[in-house]
């Protein structure tokens, strides 16, 4: 503070101060500050590596038009993929929730379903059977089949639990259906659709796998170019901060239409919703809806079953895809569990005791999202060999802790929708009956918040099953995924032998899939939109 | 929770530690995984004591990783694509010298100049065309006319492979830096909106008529017919004319680490690499790559090993690839 400062006036009360606890919640800082710090970890290994090499080097290898290449590549991309993924997500969540769409259950359980199949399992299906599917357009259309879900499950999920009377009144002033669905229905699910929207953006700036397989070239790919080919760190690591600096903009962006936007809709009461009416719109709905179910699940399901019934006859791989099988499920689930149990202070931080600097570091854990699993599993395994002797090096603890950092903000999602759910008054009525912080952690919090942790541990159960970049470069001697042993056996051309591992890891991510729609389907407020880090208690 | 741990556990255990008494040796396989794995599998028959862990994962980044690691590195045997990897490490101090027996076993031009590490397979470098985009009498017969305008739109690029270095290596020999980046440049513009990341991605972009011609190594081509029957090939192989430069034999090959701790079992597995017993494994196997030693010939229905004439370059002057990697960002294709 100035010298000269005024004396500020008696008696102001801070109104954001009313409500809170006078305690500083310090357990929950601390466990905070350390996971923020393990996220933080890999980005200024970034930083580190980018600045070894020196100024010289990487300005030649950024300042140069395969740079700019390769970032149009990437931006016409996430632009488009985001905004198609923002319509289609929209409009299924829409006919689903709102409509009288001929058997609408059944779609919107199929409709979740390709959250389930991995991103290179979507590529390989389309390019296998389509010869044609390649380069912007087709890495287009299989991103957008593969990851509209991210949009799709947190919209309807809103629309679900929005108050019908807006609809209602808009019906009796008399605005047409139209109109109706863009001022009332898109209104309501703003907030869901721009988190969803910026899941997609980060997803897609760190896809790899889908991306070699079509022949497109973006920054992620390059990364890995200037990795495998040149052994080089730095150029990779420079590289993966322009990425880094992508989807701050990204963060940006959706902050600022959020912003624009302002105005929060009032939740109202969550009741029943009176379908409307498609009338002579229900036969291009459901051919609509047909097609993408069809696009996204049965393409590559179709793939898949076609190369293991018509592909070459191939030994049979009965043991190694249980082996796999078995790997990949503990990983996942290891993984599950740490990832959500470093989301949990972190949600009860921002939604309990909310700050702008909170919010503000929680939000920017998403920025982890955008970097390439290679980077993550670089930075682990290099700290590793250079500071701790090379412990735990090509172990599965260090495997499972790079998914985590890697998941931690689809954890963070799915934990802070049900924090920001779980009544306060509650915890306040045990704590005031004479329960310890501890106790009423334990018997009130924790079972309030269950349904969010399993959510979360879902998501990051589903995204480890189909992980590969990091888990080619981390995985201990010897083990296999079934994502790797797929990409080996892709990668050699024998599809029959591929194909059973792809199946399998369907499988084994249909299940958390399906719980992970129904808690979707049951959040009955806009919060399933959490992204929003203000959720206000 | 705990019956997850224990999962883990288990899963751990089961990666750790094969179960057998003995040694246990680890392999870096930059090779053909079920050839590779195959051949382990006779190893450990004919070595009952000696069990054998096997890392797979692209060449490049097994050789990231051992450099990385340095005197720590769990690998054994590294078991490389091509020479340059190889002698990336033997430049830098991390290949063991190979018993005399072993080098033998393969002619002495497809082994390390220092004997580091033997040559245990080859590959050749062709043309794979879509004859209805190309017809055959409009191929060229060396690789530089690639880079002529004729042939824009047409041609297809997996610039990062490192099947493509050897090339680019033969490419600077024959014709100089200068006129080799000219070249280079060439092709690019040639391939725009072709560049693929692997070759077997190329080689199935040809087959389905996306892109008309392209260069890969012999064996992608064979390799993809056995997985989609000759009725679904489309393309065909076309070799440049002998001793050009995009006619490059490349031998793929196997060294022990300075670092292993198990020099004698580590040896024994490259012993059984190039033994009669492990080239047979390799001749009848999918990667339809060539065997070179014990003299062993291939039983697949490729062109002779023998009756190839290709550029005369020699191990040595193929070296690290790194005045290839150099050209190819100079050239922007990395």
């Amino acid at each position: 503070m100035s010298v000269g400062a005024p004396p500020q006036p008696v008696g102001v009360v801070r109104p954001a101060r009313v409500g809170r606890p006078t305690r500083r919640p310090v357990t929950l800082l601390v466990t905070s500050a350390l996971v923020v710090l393990a996220l933080a970890g890999p980005l200024a290994f970034l930083v580190v590596q980018a600045s070894d090499a020196g100024w010289g080097p990487i300005a030649r290898l950024l300042f140069r038009s395969l740079t700019a290449s390769l970032l149009w590549n990437t931006v016409r991309l996430s632009v488009v993929v985001t905004a198609l993924c923002a319509v289609l997500g929209t409009l299924c969540a829409y006919l689903v929730e709102r409509t009288d769409l001929p058997g609408r259950r059944l779609w919107g359980a199929l409709l979740v379903v390709p959250f389930a199949i991995p991103d290179f399992v979507v590529g390989f299906g389309w390019t296998s059977i389509a010869p044609g599917v390649a380069g912007y357009w087709g890495a287009v259309l299989v991103m957008t089949l593969a990851v509209y879900p991210l949009v799709y499950l947190p919209v309807a999920a809103a629309l679900r639990g929005a108050d019908p009377a807006l609809e209602e009144v808009a019906r009796s002033l008399g605005l047409g259906r139209l109109a109706r669905f863009w001022r009332v229905t898109v209104g309501q699910a703003r907030r869901a659709i721009l988190g969803g929207c910026l899941l997609v953006t980060l997803v897609i700036l760190a896809e790899y796998g889908a991306f070699e397989i079509l022949g497109y070239q973006t920054f992620t790919t390059e990364i890995f170019s200037e990795y495998s080919v040149g052994f080089d760190l730095a150029a990779a690591s420079a590289l993966s901060l322009v990425l880094v600096g992508l989807s701050l903009v990204a963060l940006v962006v959706q902050n600022l239409v959020r912003e624009r936007h302002g105005a929060r809709v009032a939740r109202g009461a969550a009741r029943h919703h009176a379908p409307q009416r498609l009338g002579r719109a229900t036969a291009p709905a459901l051919v609509g809806v047909v097609t993408l179910v069809v696009a996204a699940l049965g393409v590559p399901v179709g793939a898949t079953l076609y190369w293991m019934t018509d592909g070459a006859p191939s030994a049979l791989t009965g043991d190694s895809l249980v082996g796999a099988g078995l790997t990949t499920a503990a990983y996942a689930a290891a993984a599950g569990l740490l990832a959500t149990l470093m989301a949990l202070p972190i949600a009860l931080l921002v939604v309990r005791h909310p700050s702008r600097l909170r919010s503000a570091l929680s939000q920017s854990t998403l920025l982890i999202l955008a970097v390439p699993g290679v980077v993550v599993a670089l930075a682990l395994s290099s700290f590793t060999e250079q500071h701790l002797g090379g412990l735990g090096y090509q172990s599965a603890a260090l495997l499972v802790l790079a998914y985590a950092l890697m998941f931690f903000p689809l954890a963070l999602v799915g934990v802070r929708a049900s924090v920001a759910q779980a009544p306060r008054a509650l915890e306040e009525v045990a704590g005031s009956l004479g329960l310890s912080r501890a106790r009423v952690f334990a018997r009130v919090t924790l079972p309030l918040v269950a349904p969010g942790l399993a959510a979360a541990f879902c998501l990051v159960f589903l995204s480890v099953v189909t992980e590969l970049t990091a888990t080619l470069i981390l995985i201990p001697t010897g083990a296999q995924t079934l994502a790797t042993q797929f990409w080996a056996y892709q990668q050699n051309l024998a599809y029959g032998q591929a194909a059973p591992f792809a199946l399998a890891m369907m499988a084994v991510a249909a299940v958390p899939a399906y719980l992970l729609g129904r808690f979707f389907d049951r959040l009955p407020t806009q919060r399933a939109s959490a992204l929003d880090p203000r959720v206000l208690p | 929770m705990t019956p997850l741990f224990s999962l883990l556990a288990g899963a751990l255990a089961l990666s750790a530690c094969g179960g057998v008494s003995g040694t246990t040796i680890t392999l870096y396989n930059g090779q053909h995984v079920e050839t590779t794995d195959a051949l382990v599998a006779a190893f450990e028959k004919s070595h009952p004591g000696i069990h054998v862990l096997v890392r797979s994962d692209s060449e490049n980044t097994l050789d990231a990783q051992i450099v990385e690691e340095g005197p720590r590195s769990p690998a054994d045997v590294f078991f490389a694509e091509n020479s340059p990897a190889l002698e990336y490490l033997q430049d830098r101090g991390l290949l063991a010298p190979l018993p005399r027996d072993v080098l033998a076993a393969t002619p002495s031009r497809f082994n390390s100049p220092t004997g580091r590490w033997v040559g245990v397979t080859a590959r050749v470098s062709v043309m794979v065309y879509d004859p209805a985009t190309i017809p055959r009498t409009k191929l060229p017969t060396s690789i530089l006319a690639l880079a002529e305008s004729r042939y824009r739109g047409l041609l297809g690029l997996a610039p990062s492979e490192t099947d493509f270095q050897p090339i680019v290596t033969a490419v600077v020999r024959a014709v100089g830096r200068a006129r080799a980046l000219a070249w280079l440049e060439g092709l690019k513009r040639n391939a725009a909106g072709h560049l693929y990341a692997s070759n077997e991605a190329l080689t199935l972009a040809v087959n389905r008529g996306a892109v008309g011609l392209a260069v890969i190594d012999q064996y992608y081509w064979y390799r993809l017919r056995a997985t989609l029957g000759t009725g679904a090939m489309h393309s065909a192989l076309a070799p440049f004319a002998p001793r050009d430069p995009g006619y490059v034999v490349d031998v793929s090959g196997a060294g022990v680490l300075a670092s292993s701790h198990h020099r004698s079992a580590a040896g024994a597995l490259v012993r059984f690499l190039v033994s009669r017993a492990g080239q047979e494994i390799i001749a009848r196997s999918d990667s339809f790559e060539y065997p070179i030693a014990s003299g062993v010939v291939t039983a697949q229905p490729e062109t002779p090993f023998a009756a190839l004439q290709p550029n005369p370059i020699t191990i040595a002057q193929l070296g690290t690839g790194s005045t290839a990697v150099a050209l190819l960002r100079e050239a922007q294709l990395l």
